[in-house]
């Protein structure tokens, strides 16, 4: 599913038998509109005019640098911010006026969000003891989701006796237990190490399908928003750059925002006429067949690269020296040297250790359709 | 914009939007609770103030304005039995100087030795420190008059009370070093500079204390104010200081101009320590 | 082999080879010694004025405290303190929780602690001064005379100093409310109310209740503001020590000066302690 590998030697839960089954079936969620949300705080525009549709059940993850307005779009769902303009509706109903207590959404924060207190149980059962649920039913809830979040054994400790990875399944399991229509979660991996990060983040996926809630999930990280969403939302500036699913927004990305902040690529310089751009000699085909000619830079993935012994290359342009090769475990990637600028090659290790650094080595592009950027800027123009 | 997505660091209110929405009306009636909040204090506290500079301005006529009160700070009116108010002012300062002094000369090398070489003792040494708190000065004087007749029989002026007034300071220089000491990694500045050849003396004087320096002034002018405010021990102990004569030449003269003037001036140059302290802190705080 | 080796100051001692250097506790020793002379002796000859007379060991100058008049001091200075430690600590809180609501930064902020710092200082004769200035027999305000009655007349000028000191000592509990618990809260479905009742409320309890203690503490040690108000009648404890170590009246009785400095002492000493212990609940939670 995910084209930039994760340092899995876990066995991730997203791909065994059992809960693709549960993909496949259908989904009890509800579906979540997002129309026009524009907001400003003084002079700075945090969200200028996005829309969203979640389908029920899915898992949407909106990625973006900081500032871009993804955790305000989080937050205007929650109702913990109020829109300028732009309407809500979650299930049908338009909930944009409604009190962030009264929207039935569970939200898992970034840390620090259980009450210290209280213990986990306590902590679990909130929600149901301000619906004045009786003490069995809270008892037998937290129960139920305590063991869904495998923390059975720690229902009587308090927060700050639990690690980080633990604190945040319990805010998990707390915000399901009120079973609440939509899962919100606002960089809940953040805060943690990285090998906690990455089985949290299978598990959060695991628990998320076998509910079949509707979720929207909010980070930085562009490994975690492939890895685990149906659908990834790119955001900058306050605007959604593109809305689609994981392969798609990493091999066809709609922008050269989406382009550069997701996955790598080089930038190489070039003129764009006809349906063509012509980079140092080769010419790739367009994404856009539309764009006006003139100086342009192509975005070429690293995966598009290969090398080969010098003297096999169609461009004299093309030929450089390898400066450095990362061992990134099946591929590697490699830096080469072209005397003007320096190239990203991702190729499988076996091929790799052909061309060691020091080596001359001839570069060959994949002819896939590309998009281009004028002047360095992250404006659309593909 | 970064205050949105940074975890709890946003303030708890911010200036206020457009009407509609739950959040903005909260926020407005909490402005509300806050302006009437500060109104109200605020008045409650400031009339008392202003009281006293008005009567620090005030002629013989009842209702009139002079500058006399503060001119006699430098000449007291009444009898021969008034206590000489500028000599007060002078010893109490010096006072203020000697304590800072001792206080720091005593605590930094005390609290930076204990915290690089004998740890153990900390917590000892810490209740040893707050320990002023739970025998108040009004305790205090009475164990330290033998002490005292002591000392007078070596030393008449009113300097010897620094040796008390440094354990009255004791607990908020105290509090203010060790926080101070605490932000900054007194372990590995020191081990650093051994390993570069510097001797013990070196370590705490020209590596940890410089490092602490904000510590160091807010325990100063702590220290200095609670110097220019207190009066039991010097009271009880038969020493006249600035509250003192402020006492007697109230007691003398029933509301003396100068009484108002003196400790306007006292309190003025306090509240100021005081607002330097806040903005040498909030520097670190953003560093 | 005897040959002196280079010793750093206060080197483990014993070390095989080296010459024995004194142990690192040698370094508290002046700081030690300091205390000693100025903290524990006096607090040493406190109690043993109190359990001793010229004829040895007995007890019964400790019957003092059955005698009406000692518990009417007692029992005066518990009921000021107690009143004015509850007024001050609820209406600390308020303001402590409209400053704390504020931006973190601003300059109202700044000026509101700076102000409580000095304020919390101020008791003593210059309060006093500032009092009758204001409510006094020539009172810019009104001329009260009911202020001079125990203790409802001087329950606002203490509140004066208590109510700073209780924002000094309760706006970093109410700072260390993090806002994700409020809004958790909110999300699964608390109104304001609910978050009080069940987050905020409970959270902040061992902090506003430790302040309250250390108000409690604060009004039973004071001595000079009682003093410059209140000088002809002794109502508190402190007053009382004051007449009964001074030679004004022609007889010093330090026996009774030291007994009620003990009991002093002893009260202040479990207050102090249910404080510290409250306290670390708080920090534990509120970091």
């Amino acid at each position: 599913m995910s084209a930039a590998a994760a340092g899995g030697d876990e066995v991730s839960n997203v791909t065994s038998p059992g809960s693709e089954t549960q993909e496949l079936a259908t989904r009890a969620g509800v579906e979540v509109r997002l129309e026009g949300l524009r907001r400003r705080y003084g002079q700075v525009v945090a969200l200028d005019g996005v829309d969203i549709t979640v389908q029920p059940g899915e898992l949407v993850a909106l990625l973006g640098p900081s500032g871009c307005g993804k955790t305000t779009t989080l937050r205007l769902l929650a109702g913990l911010e109020d829109a300028d303009e732009g309407q809500i509706v979650v299930g049908g109903k338009d909930i944009t006026r409604l009190p962030a207590s009264r929207r039935d959404m569970g939200m898992v924060f970034q840390a620090y969000s259980l009450f210290p207190h209280m213990t986990v149980r306590q902590n679990v059962a909130f929600g149901l003891r301000l619906r004045r649920a009786g003490k069995d039913k809270r008892d037998e809830r937290a129960a139920e989701m305590l063991e869904l979040v495998e923390l059975s054994s720690q229902a009587e400790r308090y927060p700050h006796q639990l690690s980080g990875g633990q604190q945040q399944r319990v805010a998990l399991a707390r915000a399901l237990a009120i079973e609440p229509q939509v899962l919100l979660l606002d960089e809940p991996l953040s805060a943690l190490d990285a090998k906690v990060r990455a089985q949290l983040r299978d598990q959060i996926r695991r628990i998320q399908l076998e509910v079949g809630i509707t979720t929207l999930f909010v980070t930085h990280d562009q490994e975690e928003a492939l890895a685990i969403a149906d659908r990834v939302g790119v955001m900058s500036r306050g605007r959604l750059e593109q809305l689609a699913p994981p392969t798609e927004v990493y091999s066809r990305p709609a922008t050269p925002f989406v382009a550069e902040f997701v996955g790598l690529t080089n930038r190489l310089a070039g003129t764009v006429s006809g349906s063509t751009v012509t980079v140092r000699g080769v010419d790739l085909p367009l994404v856009d067949p539309s764009t006006p000619p003139g100086t342009a830079i192509a975005l070429v993935r690293p995966e598009a690269v290969t090398l080969a012994s010098e003297g096999a290359s169609d461009s004299a342009a093309l030929v450089g020296t390898v400066i450095a090769a990362t061992f990134l475990g099946a591929t590697s990637r490699v830096t080469v040297d072209l005397g003007d600028i320096t190239i990203l090659a991702q190729l499988s290790t076996s091929d790799a250790v052909d061309h060691p650094a020091g080596s001359r080595v001839a570069l060959t592009i994949r002819k896939d359709p590309v998009l281009v950027s004028r002047d360095g800027s992250d404006s659309p123009h593909a | 914009m970064a205050a949105i997505t940074s975890v709890g660091e946003a303030p708890l209110t911010a200036t206020a939007r457009k009407p509609g929405g739950m959040q903005a009306g909260r926020r407005r009636r909490l402005n509300l609770f806050r302006y009437v909040t500060f109104t109200v204090f605020g008045v409650f506290f400031l009339v008392p103030l202003w009281s006293m500079v008005r009567f620090s301005f005030a002629g013989t006529n009842p209702g009139s304005w002079s500058v006399t009160p503060w001119k006699q700070i430098t000449a007291p009116p009444g009898s021969s039995g008034a206590p000489d108010l500028l000599g007060a002012i002078e010893i109490t300062l010096e006072l203020a100087v000697l304590t800072c002094l001792v206080v720091l000369v005593l605590l930094v090398p005390t609290m930076i030795w204990i915290h690089l070489k004998v740890r153990w003792i900390s917590r000892a040494f810490e209740f040893l420190c707050l320990l002023p708190l739970t025998i108040p000065a009004i305790v205090l004087v009475v164990g330290l008059a033998p002490i005292y007749n002591f000392i007078r029989h070596y030393q008449l002026s009113a300097l010897q009370l620094f040796w008390a007034y440094v354990i009255l300071a004791l607990p908020y220089a105290y509090r203010a070093l060790a926080t101070g000491l605490g932000a900054i990694d007194v372990t590995t500045l020191s081990e650093a500079a051994r390993s570069l050849g510097a001797s013990w003396f070196t370590v705490m004087f020209r590596v940890i204390a410089p490092n602490m320096w904000q510590a160091i002034l807010n325990a100063t002018l702590l220290s200095a104010a609670l110097v220019l405010g207190e009066f039991t021990i010097a009271f009880l102990l038969l020493y006249t200081n600035l509250q003192v004569a402020l006492y007697y030449t109230a007691r003398a003269t029933a509301n003396a101009g100068v009484v108002f003037s003196t400790s306007t001036a006292a309190l003025l140059f306090a509240f100021t320590l005081l607002v330097i302290l806040s903005y040498v802190g909030r520097r670190r705080r953003r560093g | 082999m005897a040959v002196a080796s280079t010793t750093q100051t206060g080197a483990r001692p014993g070390r095989a080879g080296r010459r024995l250097a004194a142990p690192s506790w040698v370094g508290t020793v002046p700081f030690l010694c300091y205390v000693g002379i100025f903290l524990l002796l006096p607090t040493g000859i406190v109690i043993w004025g109190a359990v001793r007379n010229s004829t040895g060991f007995q007890f019964s100058n400790l019957k003092l405290l059955g005698n009406s008049d000692v518990r009417s001091y007692f029992v005066g200075s518990i009921e000021l303190s107690a009143i004015t430690a509850v007024v001050g600590a609820v209406l600390g809180a308020v303001l402590a929780y409209a400053i704390a609501s504020g931006n973190p930064d601003g300059a109202v902020r700044r000026f509101s602690l700076a102000g409580s710092g000095v304020l919390a200082q101020f008791g003593g004769v210059t309060l006093a001064f500032a009092f009758s200035a204001t409510i006094g027999p020539v009172g810019y305000l009104t001329q009260a005379s009911w202020f001079y009655d125990f203790p409802q007349g001087i329950v606002p000028i203490y509140v004066y100093f208590q109510v700073p000191l209780m924002v000094l000592v309760f706006l970093p509990a109410i700072d260390g409310l993090r806002i994700q618990w409020r809004e958790a809260s909110e999300n699964l479905g608390g109104s304001t109310w609910h978050y009080w009742r069940y987050v905020g409320g409970p959270l902040l309890a061992p902090a506003f209740t430790g302040a309250l203690l250390l108000l409690f503490a604060n009004a039973l040690s004071a001595f000079a503001t009682i003093q410059a108000w209140e000088n002809q009648i002794a109502y508190t404890v402190p007053q009382q020590i004051s007449v009964a170590i001074s030679s004004e009246v022609g007889t010093a009785n330090p026996s009774e000066a030291d007994v009620l400095a003990l009991g002093m002492v002893v009260m202040v000493a479990i207050i102090m302690t249910g404080y510290a212990l409250l306290q670390r609940r708080a920090a534990r939670w509120l970091r």
